[in-house]
């Protein structure tokens, strides 16, 4: 039977003693957990070892931890897969620690409701419908629903909250559980408080516009619920849908961006913070207290960028079209000219499943 | 034997970080890699235009791949900023991934004669991958003339060319997101282990949130500088923006001292492919490159 080094991050409060790494030899084969080889390591060397588990089939999410730095479920992860990986980072054993961004309870268990619950419920993770409730069930037509179902496979581990890579430098941020389950509800076609909910989140410092769209989360989900990409089509309907034009500047920076593209064709950078601090125009970026106050902000870098040569005057201020810019405009007019939503949902579809035609017009054309 | 590439440098590279590309251009002959400009392609979105709409940024890119896929001779097609990377193989995923989705986009096309196809042999590659697999770290390495011995580089590889695995071809390649400290140690310097080389810079963020952005800008810079390295290297230009550019800016908002160099990863190439530091644009960083240049005039002449 193979044998694998576990480096296991051990904490007990009540010791008064600061954290420390411990090392344990177990032997299963490849195929099985890193949980196993910690199962094993607590029932037959050390019966205090901390960690949280019940089904060890990746369904009810209470094994989350670190394993060699990555997020991930500790019963969905086999040993022999960690080992190598391990190896190939230069080290000689698996090391396993409680997961980030949570504070610590002891040894590999950390407190969810600390920061991941109360995260959650700050998204009012319930149906807000209008009106008497019908007799009996709402009914609601399927494929309405085929746009939420990846938020709803969450099984709230966690796993995503200690990837997150915004909420490790800004602790307030809602994170990507909550806001793929604010999602859930937005979209959701019984849910009554659409705009409210978008409102809400957009103008929150340390909401939707607070995710540095980094990818931790949609790497690390064992259930594929891609967090972030729910927190994109949060900003989607945000401004798309409702033109909600928020003080964090998401808003603003989206409609800059996507209007100098529609101009030139490729980015015309020094318009960019700008436009993005004036809600998309320029005009207004000049007159608008709160956007001066930010460009003011910003001003040191501009004189870096001037000094340092890096940037030329010229080039920031005169930046040339493509080529065939009117086929880059032609194929914006298209887009926006059609009045769907044209979506394709991978999620649905699948990696390279969806080969038979027709799959995007079941599957994620939204209204 | 040359490889011939349908290039696409981005926009940043030609705006704010003209340094990147003058380097690429530099390089590429050194390395036997023919760039063939794509002058008509568009912005690859950077994630911003995805956000907007979907369809739209498909379509914008589905043109690039197709002008890319026009370049006769061309074994496919390289980038130089791990954004476009990421952006542009968002969009190829759901390209590839749906027959019909995929001829509703090159509808878009059509006015001008131009199709995405579809083919497995085609690729996208940044040019740290390229510089791997296709020319070869041990090819790399017989070409170094001017080892770089001593100097500790850390890696910093931007988030779109390390996630999500699945999209960005690690099935196949594995060990993309340790190509950089591979490349380190080929040219003969020390890669630095510190948190920070898988994270995010903090640029998309730094129009919208100032503070987080930069904060985690600084951190890993900090935690670098930590670490003993003499300079940071990265295959993106927008990292390099805000671990160059915003560097100094940074540093009050983690309140510390920072002034590590950030090399383009096309410089520190061209550094031991023995091409001059002006050549390859390195005065024109906001932290002054002045140190890992005596450094390695120091090795040299040692």
């Amino acid at each position: 039977m193979p044998a694998y080094t576990l480096k296991l991050r051990r904490y007990d409060p009540e010791s008064g003693q600061s954290a420390y790494w411990q090392e344990f030899n177990v032997e299963l084969a490849p195929e099985r957990s890193v949980l196993d080889g910690i199962l094993q390591a607590r029932n037959d060397q050390d019966g205090s070892i901390g960690i949280r588990c019940s089904c060890q089939a990746a369904i009810c999410g209470s094994c989350g931890v670190r394993i060699n730095g990555k997020s991930r479920l500790a019963c969905n992860t086999k040993i022999g897969e960690a080992a190598e990986r391990a190896e190939k980072m230069g080290r000689d054993a698996i090391v396993v620690e409680p997961m980030g961004n949570m504070p610590v309870i002891k040894d590999l268990i950390v407190d969810m409701d600390a920061v991941h619950w109360k995260k959650v419920q700050r998204v009012v993770p319930w149906l807000l419908p209008e009106g008497d409730p019908p007799e009996r069930e709402y009914i609601v037509p399927a494929e309405s629903m085929i746009d939420i179902t990846q938020s709803m496979a969450c099984i709230h581990c966690g796993v995503c909250v200690s990837a997150c890579l915004s909420m490790e430098v800004d602790p307030e941020f809602v994170g990507p559980a909550a806001l793929a389950k604010a999602y859930r509800f937005v979209g959701d076609p019984r849910d009554a408080h659409e705009e409210e909910r978008l409102r809400d989140l957009a103008e929150d410092e340390h909401g939707i516009y607070d995710c540095t769209h980094c990818f931790a989360c949609v790497e690390v989900c064992p259930k594929d619920v891609a967090p972030m990409n729910q927190i994109m089509r949060l900003r989607r309907r945000a401004t798309g849908d409702y033109g909600i034009k928020d003080d964090n500047n998401g808003y603003g920076h989206e409609k800059a961006f996507v209007d100098l593209i529609e101009r030139y064709g490729t980015l015309h950078e020094s318009q960019l913070l700008p436009r993005s601090y004036g809600q998309g125009s320029l005009v207004r970026s000049q007159l608008d207290p709160h956007s001066v106050k930010q460009l003011i902000t910003a001003f040191p870098t501009v004189v870096n960028g001037l000094k340092s040569g890096k940037v030329a005057p010229k080039a920031a201020l005169w930046h040339n079209k493509l080529p065939d810019q009117s086929q880059v405009r032609r194929i914006y007019n298209e887009v926006h000219s059609h009045g769907e939503r044209i979506e394709l949902n991978m999620y649905i579809v699948g990696e390279s499943g969806g080969e038979e035609e027709g799959a995007m017009a079941e599957g994620s054309q939204e209204a | 034997m040359s490889i011939k590439v349908a290039y696409w440098p981005g926009c940043v590279s030609r705006g704010f970080t003209p340094e990147l590309h003058g380097s690429m251009a530099a390089v590429a002959p050194k390395l036997d890699i023919e760039l063939i400009q794509l002058d008509r392609a568009n912005c690859c979105g950077a994630g911003v235009i995805a956000e907007h709409n979907q369809e739209l940024v498909d379509s914008l890119n589905a043109r690039t791949f197709a002008l890319a896929q026009g370049v006769e001779g061309a074994v496919g097609m390289m980038n130089i900023c791990s954004t476009c990377q990421g952006a542009q193989s968002e969009c190829q995923e759901r390209l590839d991934a749906d027959t019909a989705y995929r001829q509703h986009i090159n509808e878009h096309l059509e006015p001008e004669g131009l199709a995405y196809e579809k083919n497995s042999a085609w690729w996208n590659k940044n040019f740290l991958w390229l510089l791997v697999e296709d020319i070869g770290i041990d090819a790399l390495r017989e070409r170094v003339v001017r080892p770089l011995t001593g100097l500790r580089v850390a890696p910093f590889y931007g988030c779109y060319i390390v996630r999500p695995q699945s999209r960005l071809g690690y099935d196949e390649r594995p060990e993309r997101d340790l190509y950089l400290e591979q490349v380190i140690e080929a040219i003969g310097a020390t890669p630095v282990d510190y948190a920070g080389k898988h994270k995010c810079c903090g640029f998309p963020l730094i129009t919208m949130n100032r503070t987080t952005s930069l904060r985690q800008a600084g951190r890993h810079i900090a935690d670098a500088i930590d670490a003993d390295a003499d300079c940071m290297v990265t295959p993106c230009p927008l990292c390099h923006l805000n671990l160059d550019l915003q560097q100094p800016d940074a540093a009050k908002y983690v309140e510390r001292d920072l002034g590590l160099p950030v090399l383009h990863f096309p410089q520190l190439v061209g550094l031991a492919l023995g091409i001059e530091p002006k050549e390859l644009g390195m005065n024109k960083h906001v932290v002054k490159t002045g140190d890992v240049q005596r450094k390695i005039a120091e090795l040299a002449a040692a």
